[in-house]
């Protein structure tokens, strides 16, 4: 299992890295690419566009299925990535530098309601029968 | 608890993501579908289909009975060998499920029915086999495996894993089988390529397999099969057609033989019905990806996709969908996805064949 220790995560299959401004970088956890196999169309959020926690922003469909990709905190759109829009593979090349967007977050805080790396390797676990 | 087939065990061994399908424990795929579904257009594929069920009908009147039970016409098969699709339709027209037959001789045709409609299908040929007083001895085999090897190398693949079967594929036409003993060898598949079907004993399964592999054929799980079936046009029963939908409205009128006097379960239905709706092809315009389920707006009323995916070959979304009859390919039509509306052309299916695009 892939679940890098530096970063965060949400029950929703996100990872989040905490920038050192304060922003973040989000994309879909190794385990969420492996799932749903390879990837064939990925849309992001426009920059700019104010998002709720928990909203649907973006989606990822691989050739078995599509899923939406959900905020993992309230926030502002700062930077989508247009490269993994023009090639998904690269999630399943390495789904830790194929990131979608950047958040600047409404409140600094409500990262500290995200998983951490343990607590996401147990869900994970709790899923898998 | 899930229905194993007799190369499970070789599966996991591979390393497959398995799944639950319909109640089988089956591959889905064994690291990329993608590479799997170009490795069957370019190269040589293995499917493991053991759970689709081989059904041997024996008896006097086995001709006299498929004549009434199914809606192609089995006096197309003359030649030992031949094989033919058809639909089994129920009194209202609906298809109950979609099948190969294969006429061996007058007292012995071998059905191949698909995995989750075949106690169903067991059952409905009993009950007619019952009201019709035809005294036929009908044997499931699931003593049988069933291994696909499809693709441009496949008959290579095939000759070297099973030396001295050349004298079989060298004259084996497409859509024709042989039997030796208990094997099975059909020139069939899904996928739209040259290649066969073989039917071996379960227990022999596991090592022809391995013979298979050693010859350069490579495992393919049941996502590439999807991908690959569709590129090549080919209906999915559950999907694209099932007992509620009529063959007549589900591109399979050319499986459906009315000229002939047969009387036939389901062709007073059919002839009484009037046809509305037609299966067409689908290339998405925009991007995104064809699902089933999704809406289709034409000028004439609005439809819908039952099958869609990418597709790997043309790198474009593509789809099959029910919509009403009149819009001509070529026309461009309205699909919903989530909260938009995108462009989508109708075009004529199949789309690939033997490794070509044909769009």
């Amino acid at each position: 299992m892939n679940i890098p220790a530096d970063l965060k995560y949400t029950p929703s299959h996100e990872w989040v890295r905490v920038e050192a401004d304060g922003t973040l970088t989000v994309g879909i956890t190794h385990h969420a690419q492996d799932l749903l196999g390879d990837m064939v169309f990925i849309e992001n959020p426009a920059t700019g566009r104010t998002l709720a926690k928990g909203e649907e922003c973006a989606v990822v469909e691989s050739v078995k299925a599509a899923s939406d990709v959900y905020a993992p905190v309230a926030g502002e759109v700062i930077a989508a990535n247009g490269d993994v829009e023009s090639s998904p593979e690269s999630v399943n090349k390495d789904a830790y530098s194929a990131w979608m967007f950047k958040l600047k977050p409404t409140n600094a805080g409500d990262v500290a309601e995200l998983l951490d790396a343990a607590a996401y390797q147990k869900l994970v676990e709790s899923e898998a029968h | 608890m899930l229905k194993l087939t007799p190369l499970n065990a070789t599966h996991r061994e591979l390393g497959a993501k398995m799944v639950d399908f319909g109640g089988w424990d089956m591959p889905v795929n064994y690291g990329s579908q993608i590479e799997e579904h170009h490795t069957v257009r370019s190269g040589c594929g293995l499917f493991d289909v053991s759970h689709m069920l081989p059904l041997d009908i024996r008896g006097a009147n086995v001709r006299a009975f498929l004549r009434r039970l199914v809606a192609n016409n089995v006096d197309k098969l003359q030649v030992s060998g031949k094989a033919l699709y058809s639909c089994m339709l129920n009194e209202a027209g609906g298809v109950i499920d979609d099948l190969i037959i294969y006429f061996m001789d007058e007292s012995w045709f071998r059905l191949v029915v698909n995995a989750g409609t075949a106690e169903k299908d067991l059952a409905w040929m009993e009950k007619q086999n019952a009201d019709w007083g035809m005294g036929l001895t009908l044997t499931p085999r699931r003593d049988l495996a069933m291994i696909a090897i499809q693709g441009p190398d496949a008959t290579r693949v095939l000759n070297e894993a099973l030396p001295g079967v050349d004298q079989i594929t060298a004259s084996l036409k497409p859509f024709n089988a042989a039997a030796m003993g208990e094997m099975f060898i059909a020139r069939t598949g899904y996928t739209g390529e040259d290649g066969f079907e073989v039917m071996v004993l379960a227990k022999s399964a596991p090592f022809f397999w391995k013979a298979l592999m050693e010859a350069g054929g490579k495992p393919i799980g049941l996502g590439a099969r999807d991908t690959l079936r569709l590129e090549a046009g080919m209906n999915l029963y559950g999907q694209d057609m099932d007992e509620t939908t009529s063959p007549l409205e589900s591109g399979l009128a050319w499986t459906v033989d009315l000229k002939t006097e047969r009387d036939f379960v389901g062709s007073k239905a059919l002839e009484a019905s009037e046809v509305t709706k037609q299966l067409a092809g689908l290339l998405l315009l925009d991007k995104g990806v064809l699902r089933g389920h999704q809406k289709v707006h034409t000028k004439n009323g609005d439809g819908e996709i039952t099958s869609g995916t990418f597709s790997p070959t043309m790198q474009q979304s593509i789809a099959l969908a029910r919509i009403p009859l009149g819009i001509a390919p070529g026309e461009e039509v309205e699909v919903e996805i989530r909260d938009k509306k995108l462009k989508a052309k109708v075009v004529k299916y199949p789309f690939v064949r033997n490794g070509k695009v044909l769009i």
